[in-house]
């Protein structure tokens, strides 16, 4: 009788799954529509140019090695990214009540952020709020931490777009205090962003009611091409006064993935904070992982703090960002000219890398079966997946299920 | 750029009323512990006396005081960027041809239980004591304390505390004889719970030194056993305790072959890679067979994903390289027996120079003790002395890191420690 003979099987993570059939799949037409990396026009993994210049930069640097980066994370990396997300003359930034700790990318940076806040939160009952729908991840990540978790309308269903009323009634309606999760931009899985003038309608409620804005920036530069605008609803947090947190990933638009490269933002009221809020943080990465991941961070760092790089990476990402819209441009167009059934304005209104295109189970389903065109069962397409080879093929399989499917 | 219109609206906001709220949030939040090492650090870099010496590194230098790359990382790394590949994702459980390779170093290549084994990539060693942890926290309901030995690495107790599990401890050091007293540790083994969870250092003990001796470990296994306890190894010095690997990974391999108490391990590339700040370990369990250990690594997906999606690459890459390329593999072990030849004849320079300075203390626990520390046995009030009056930085709980001696230093060191220990 074994040790372990009690424990269950667990189920298997249904994006991953996803992923693990699309390659499975021998078919020569299929297409990816799953997982969230970028693609070339090839469909290729994309090493962006800056990157591999970075990479080399270091390979020939003599004083290259692979000691311990410090708690905190690589100043590099860490002042850079501030930098980034805040704009170069934040005056929190100037006033030092930002607090910046590298973590494991955007995961950990919202788990470090997670277990921070259960421990810290007040009320101390204040349960986190995260949209409705949002990145599966972030509900484990909130509930393995300890908080209780529930949801405030986002996607309208019909129309594809933000349900705002639904969003400022719900968070209207919550107790005083609590913890709202905010995608900052190019939202995962909707694609869905709020206008300037809707950010303002959240921020004023966020204010009235008292509750406290944890942004996740999972696609700065990647949704507009321009890393200010992305920034634009953080920025506009900040400027009006809030204390917040930001979960920061550098997975896309670095494509850093697989380094595992990001930080996690602590904004305070005042730098007197800044001692008491820091060491915190650093006990409990201590406590996960000692300290994060060198390589990524020192190739991002590199980028961030050269003026010609960084000026080559931002060339990069536009390179992505709009690839990306020329295939959501593409493939509305190429639906309407096909006259699929319905409104396919959805898909070129939406930002960044992920669509909700609307379709159903049963037509996602017979997508797969019948077309080897993979994607989750949400109706979530990743654009990145698109390309000038598949587009008449992905357009013409939509259309029929679309007809066909219920 | 921001439209006009944008940037209106964020003047417009900075302007307007700060919120309701006047209290910070985080007024309530105290401050962290300090940590102990970094302290010394600091210190460290603010004395500028040029005898100045840094023992409470956990990191190898080499004979010039320097980090040291090792040369099959080096020529791994060039192949790897030769390769051109690309960042994608590594799955929840991280690089198949690292965890593959890194199992088989740990408990032998021809290791039966390498067929049976639940094993993951892990952000070092720190992250499968946290997956662990997690682990047991989750599936080891009837008792979810984990005992260390005392003294144990200062940051164990925090992570398992972080996992939601209790903390306690069994004697191991016996600050008398410098060494291990395994006749205490032997008796709080036996009277713990059933089945309650044991760590184990598994070669070259943090921060003491003292290993157990084939003899000793046979005692400890015996107990173990006989009280169903789980052993959960703690592998952050394989190759670098002794020089040779299969040596120290001895006691694992004896408790695994025996198969009557639950294995657990903590594995770590940080020290004998020198991959430090690349993150790379793993967490395995040996599980009854093949299907158990693939429910048991559902589990730990499940565990994972929530803490940090899937492991870094980099770090990930090189060891599998280095371990499987014959070549590099070679030249790795000779690196590794060579940074624990240069520890060990530090240890034996040390004591030497102790013993001819006519002390008249016994030093013979520098050399007794194993791997990149020792306990000195100096007391508080002796190591602060040592830091004042002749700039040598080491924990309070008079552990030194031998790594930090060089031929240089290691008579100024030793005339040092005499000048604090003589009266």
């Amino acid at each position: 009788m074994s040790y372990f003979s009690s424990i269950p099987q667990a189920p298997a993570d249904s994006i991953l799954n996803l992923s693990v059939m699309s390659k499975a799949d021998p078919s020569s037409s299929k297409v990816d529509l799953g997982v969230g990396a970028y693609r070339d026009d090839n469909g290729k993994p994309w090493v962006l140019p800056v990157v591999h210049k970075a990479s080399t930069r270091l390979a020939t640097d003599p004083a290259f090695n692979h000691e311990y980066l410090p708690v905190g994370g690589l100043p590099a990396l860490t002042g850079g990214a501030q930098a980034l997300i805040f704009g170069h003359n934040s005056p929190a930034v100037e006033d030092k009540r930002v607090y910046t700790i590298q973590t494991i990318s955007g995961t950990g940076a919202n788990m470090v952020g997670a277990v921070f806040l259960k421990q810290f939160k007040r009320p101390e009952n204040a349960a986190v709020y995260i949209s409705k729908p949002t990145w599966g991840n972030h509900r484990s990540i909130f509930q393995t931490a300890g908080h209780e978790v529930r949801e405030y309308r986002y996607c309208n269903y019909e129309t594809l777009g933000l349900d705002i009323d639904g969003m400022l009634e719900d968070l209207r309606a919550a107790p005083k205090g609590q913890i709202v999760v905010l995608h900052a931009c190019a939202h995962n899985p909707t694609g869905i962003d709020p206008t300037a003038e809707q950010w303002q309608q959240i921020a004023n409620v966020m204010e009235e009611r008292e509750h406290f804005p944890f942004f996740d920036c999972a696609y700065q530069g990647f949704a507009t091409g321009d890393v200010d605008r992305d920034a634009f609803a953080i920025r506009l947090f900040v400027s009006r006064g809030f204390e917040l947190l930001v979960a920061e990933s550098f997975a896309k638009n670095m494509g850093l993935y697989g380094e595992r490269t990001g930080c996690l933002h602590a904004v305070t009221k005042s730098s007197d904070l800044i001692p008491m809020v820091s060491s915190q943080l650093n006990r409990l990465s201590r406590a996960t992982v000692s300290t994060a991941a060198a390589y990524g961070a020192k190739v991002a760092g590199t980028v961030l703090q050269d003026p010609e790089l960084y000026s080559e990476w931002l060339g990069n990402m536009t390179e992505m960002s709009s690839r990306i819209k020329t295939m959501r441009d593409a493939l509305r167009d190429k639906l309407v000219a096909l006259g699929t059934p319905g409104s396919w304005d959805h898909v070129s209104n939406q930002i960044g890398m992920f669509s909700f295109t609307g379709l159903s189970k049963a037509q996602v389903a017979a997508l797969r079966e019948k077309y080897h065109m993979y994607l989750t069962e949400d109706g979530r397409i990743s654009v990145a997946g698109l390309n000038t080879n598949n587009i008449d093929y992905a357009a013409k399989a939509i259309d029929d299920v679309v007809r066909n499917v219920k | 750029m921001l439209s006009s219109a944008t940037r209106t609206l964020l003047r417009r906001s900075a302007a307007a009323q700060a919120p309701a709220r006047t209290l910070s949030t985080w007024a309530q939040v105290e401050m962290g512990p300090p940590d102990a090492i970094l302290g010394i650090t600091e210190a460290f870099k603010r004395d500028t006396d040029p005898r100045k010496m840094n023992l409470g590194v956990g990191a190898y230098r080499t004979d010039e005081g320097k980090p040291y790359v090792l040369g099959a990382v080096r020529k791994a790394e060039e192949l790897l960027l030769a390769k051109g590949l690309d960042k994608e994702y590594l799955p929840i459980t991280g690089l198949a041809k690292f965890t593959t390779a890194a199992s088989e170093l740990a408990y032998g290549a021809d290791s039966p239980a390498l067929e049976r084994l639940a094993i993951t990539q892990t952000i070092s060693g720190t992250g499968a004591l946290r997956i662990g942890g997690a682990f047991l926290q989750r599936f080891h309901k009837t008792q979810q304390t984990v005992y260390l030995p005392t003294p144990s690495w200062g940051n164990h107790a925090a992570v398992f505390r972080d996992c939601g599990l209790k903390v306690a401890s069994y004697r191991y050091y016996d600050p008398a004889t410098r060494g291990l007293n395994l006749g205490a540790m032997l008796e709080d083994i036996r009277a713990l719970p059933c089945g309650s969870i044991v760590l184990l250092h598994a070669c070259a003990h943090n921060p003491t030194g003292v290993d157990p001796t084939p003899a000793q470990w046979q005692e400890i296994q015996r107990v173990v056993e006989e009280r169903e306890h789980v052993a959960f190894f703690d592998m952050a010095y394989q190759g670098f305790a002794s020089g040779n690997a299969d040596r120290d990974a001895a006691a694992l391999r004896s408790f695994v072959a025996s198969g009557k108490a639950p294995v657990v391990l903590s594995q770590s590339f940080a020290k004998n890679m020198g991959l430090y700040g690349e993150r790379v370990g793993t967490f395995s369990i040996v599980g009854a067979d093949a299907g158990e250990s693939d429910r048991l690594l559902s589990q730990v997906k499940i565990l994972v994903r929530p803490l940090y999606s899937n492991p870094p690459l980099n770090g990930a890459r090189i060891a599998a390289e280095v371990l499987t390329n014959n070549q590099l593999r070679t030249e790795w072990l000779g690196e590794v027996k060579q940074m624990a030849d240069r520890i060990i004849g530090m240890r034996t320079a040390l004591r030497s120079r102790l013993e001819e300075l006519g002390s008249a203390q016994s030093w013979n626990h520098i050399t007794d003790q194993i791997g990149m520390f020792c306990y000195t046995g100096l007391k508080p009030e002796q190591v602060d002395r040592l830091a004042k009056e002749f700039h040598i930085y080491l924990t309070r709980d008079g552990r030194v890191s031998v790594a930090g001696i060089t031929s240089s230093n290691v008579n100024y060191l030793a005339e040092s420690i005499h000048n604090v220990t003589k009266d």
